[in-house]
């Protein structure tokens, strides 16, 4: 599908800090609504789910449709308890997944 | 064939590819699109006031990367979180924009993201909380270019 998945994550955090993760992944989410020169629709090609983990567990899903924006930004917090390892990956129709994983210490 | 290369022609003029069909549609079908797709995400199209923030620019020059910034107030306990944020764009071909679902470990409630809008329309965020209950907030963006497509 794509080219790596850019995240900005903190290296370092407190326990119990909330920090804020940017996500930004390259592609074209194509949204089935297009015709060709032709008057052919284009096929949807989008990333339909994005999932992040932290430890294993799962503390955002999100659903996407048509409507989001060609290569997806999307910001959300975390609230970080201890060191976590935290797995962000993206997935299209094709059925592709990227995957990126940040590290975030707790001292 | 024909009607077809005349509806890709003002679909082309247009610059705003599907809008152009949806534009025909009467616009209380477009209201109980919406309407429905609510229902079926949160099981009520009329979700209570507050504690939900949506945060867009009042206009947009180009429809195709319209910011947004989502806030729900919530302590985000095991016992009092939010367990999910659906975006819906009133006045797009299909109304599903995005949908959320949340968990204690984000320690607050909020995303920001980006969405494409075909045109000048409500956008509706709506918030599902553990204890069941739903409230939405409605806010009104003009766009001077379309975003969906073309």
């Amino acid at each position: 599908m794509a080219a790596k998945p850019r995240v900005k994550a903190p290296k370092k955090a407190e326990a119990g800090e909330i920090v804020t993760i940017k996500t930004l992944v390259r592609h074209h989410m194509e949204t089935g609504q297009r015709k060709d020169k032709d008057g052919n629709k284009i096929p949807r090609d989008i990333i339909h789910t994005f999932v992040c983990t932290v430890n294993g567990k799962e503390a955002l899903r999100s659903k996407w449709e048509g409507a989001v924006s060609a290569n997806p930004y999307l910001a959300f917090p975390l609230k970080i308890m201890e060191t976590s390892e935290v797995v962000f990956s993206w997935t299209d129709d094709q059925g592709e997944t990227v995957s990126t994983t940040k590290t975030i210490t707790v001292a | 064939m024909n009607q077809v290369s005349i509806v890709s022609r003002r679909t082309f003029v247009l610059g705003t590819g599907g809008l152009a069909a949806f534009l025909a549609l009467p616009q209380v079908a477009a209201a109980n699109e919406w309407q429905a797709a609510m229902m079926e995400l949160v099981g009520t199209s009329e979700p209570a006031e507050g504690k939900i923030d949506l945060a867009m620019p009042e206009i947009a020059e180009n429809g195709n990367v319209v910011p947004f910034d989502i806030t729900v107030d919530s302590p985000m306990t095991d016992g009092d979180h939010v367990k999910a944020v659906h975006v819906l764009a009133t006045g797009n071909p299909t109304p599903g924009v995005a949908s959320y679902m949340m968990s204690p470990a984000m320690g607050e409630a909020s995303v920001s993201s980006r969405m494409r809008l075909g045109k000048t329309q409500d956008v509706i965020a709506v918030a599902e909380m553990s204890d069941g209950s739903v409230y939405g907030v409605t806010t009104t963006v003009k766009v001077t270019i379309g975003g969906c497509g073309g």
